[in-house]
């Protein structure tokens, strides 16, 4: 039986890890990502886990020792948050392209400088041409259950990729909630055991991980991450069908919400993707024919899904919660590649961005209905006035 | 150099699946200086052999002489000649052009385009 417990997001997580017991765990403490690896020590410290937890000095030796007990044969995870990703970064890559399916949990955080804690997208937007699989999550539950999903997609024969599990600093890592937490042997049983095929401590046959490959054969590797990343979309949905059979779920590449006979919606993912709902309800309730597209998968990009669970809408509004510094109309990462999705597929409505939230600044129902207003108005004239709004930027 | 594969046939990551496949990778081909041995000087001391990073310097270990350069894997470092005894009494560094000046030398470093047989 499963039971429901009051847990902070970055606790659901850690559940999720002492119940997944990797066999190696390296992660460095970081604002606002610590409590996930400070219960899960608790959880080594009080013996309920098998994990070698690997306490290092920095998160750049994090990401080293996962890629280390990664190619050793080891089911790996860590967590992280905005400048201790970006501290990772060399190896954030080298974890990718070295196939180690490594999990992280990634705890949303604004970027330095100027230096901030608080919750924003532009630490997991840097790494979206790294090479891993990332997944969004709406809420602890979320984390919780894409945390799961993650092990078995990283380690999947067709994919070997790392994945990070995003969830909103503070908003929902330290947010108690509900969470409905499986069995152990649940969660042991889906995850199932890891039997790499290619261990450093194998040592019947030695191999090289990490060799020198230069102009004759990197690109052939970089050809096989992208075929990786290709299987990775379909990987992702079956295991999103196994999990919501196992733990009766609705998970899927991203969650449409009231969308179907919706003429006007917004594309936002994590935490405020709740609040979002709660304003189409308001909305509904007027009559008007809101609805709200949640990405769960942004890295594989699902473009042909999107533009087709969109396509019979008559304005979209994508809400970012970083910035493309310089890239066209400064605009927001998840519009850009959108609104790209959209036009190649021959999907055309006016589109407008709408960034918001930077560096944990609140985001209030009241702005995203404003932001639903707008799309209304949008609609009914066909001309968007502005492409890019900064949302409640004073 | 062995045939070039696509990266449907080739172990992912970059992985090297055999056991001590450098000896498959001809880094002969990066050489720009060739190193020659002069059989008369040599002492047989196996200095070369010890230091050489590429395991091309060729023994005889029933006689237990140096007897020359794999030079399908040579690079050219010169490590040989400048950790050789015999070269250290004549000149403290193996300059190239001392080097093929003076036939003491046991291991000289000759220009590969320039060398001879």
């Amino acid at each position: 039986m499963s039971k429901f417990e009051a847990l902070a997001g970055n606790e659901a997580v850690a559940t999720a890890m002492r119940q997944i017991n990797p066999d190696v765990v390296a992660a460095y403490p970081i604002t606002p990502q610590t409590s996930t690896v400070q219960t899960f020590a608790n959880y080594v410290a009080d013996g309920l886990v098998d994990t070698e937890f690997v306490t290092v000095e920095s998160e750049h030796s994090a990401m080293s020792a996962c890629v280390g007990a990664s190619a050793a044969g080891a089911r790996v995870m860590t967590a992280t948050s905005a400048n201790g990703l970006a501290l990772m970064w060399e190896i954030v890559y080298i974890a990718a392209s070295t196939r180690c399916p490594i999990v992280m949990g990634l705890v949303n955080r604004a970027l330095s400088g100027p230096i901030n804690i608080h919750c924003d997208h532009s630490d997991v937007m840097g790494m979206r041409d790294s090479g891993w699989i990332i997944l969004f999550s709406e809420n602890g539950q979320e984390a919780y259950d894409n945390l799961i999903q993650a092990v078995r997609i990283a380690e999947h024969p067709d994919v070997l990729l790392p994945v990070a599990v995003c969830q909103d600093g503070f908003i929902t890592s330290h947010g108690m909630e509900r969470v409905e937490i499986y069995e152990d042997a649940d969660v042991r049983a889906f995850v199932g055991e890891y039997r790499p095929q290619w261990s450093l401590l194998d040592l019947e046959h030695p191999k090289t991980y990490g060799p020198l490959d230069f102009y004759d054969y990197y690109y052939e590797h970089k050809r096989q991450q992208v075929e990786a990343m290709q299987h990775a979309h379909r990987v992702i949905q079956e295991v999103a069908e196994a999990f919501n059979r196992t733990f009766d779920r609705d998970y899927g590449l991203f969650e449409p919400y009231r969308l179907e006979d919706a003429e006007v919606a917004v594309v936002v993912a994590n935490s405020t993707a709740g609040t979002a709902k709660v304003v189409v309800d308001r909305l509904r309730e007027e009559g008007l024919k809101v609805g709200l597209l949640k990405p769960r998968v942004f890295r594989p990009f699902p473009a042909e899904e999107l533009a087709e669970a969109l396509a019979h809408l008559k304005a979209v509004a994508v809400m970012d919660r970083s910035i493309s510094f310089g890239a066209m109309g400064n605009a927001g990462p998840l519009f850009l590649e959108l609104a790209a999705a959209l036009a190649l597929r021959g999907v055309r409505m006016p589109m407008a961005d709408y960034v918001y939230g930077l560096g944990g600044r609140d985001i209030l129902p009241r702005e995203i209905e404003s932001v639903y207003r707008d799309m209304l108005r949008v609609a009914e004239t066909g001309q968007v006035e502005r492409m890019v709004t900064y949302l409640s930027v004073r | 150099m062995a045939e070039l594969k696509g990266w449907r046939d080739i172990p992912i990551g970059g992985m090297i699946l055999e056991a001590g496949n450098a000896t498959e990778y001809p880094t002969g081909t990066w050489r720009a200086f060739r190193p020659v041995f002069g059989e008369a000087e040599c002492i047989h001391c196996f200095q070369c052999w010890l230091f050489c990073p590429d395991s091309s310097i060729l023994v005889d270990p029933e006689n237990e002489k140096m007897v020359g350069f794999d030079l399908e894997h040579c690079k050219g470092c010169g490590i040989c000649a400048s950790v050789c005894p015999v070269n250290a009494k004549v000149i403290k560094k193996a300059d190239e052009e001392l080097a093929q000046d003076d036939p003491r030398l046991c291991i000289r470093m000759v220009e590969e385009g320039k060398f001879q047989e």
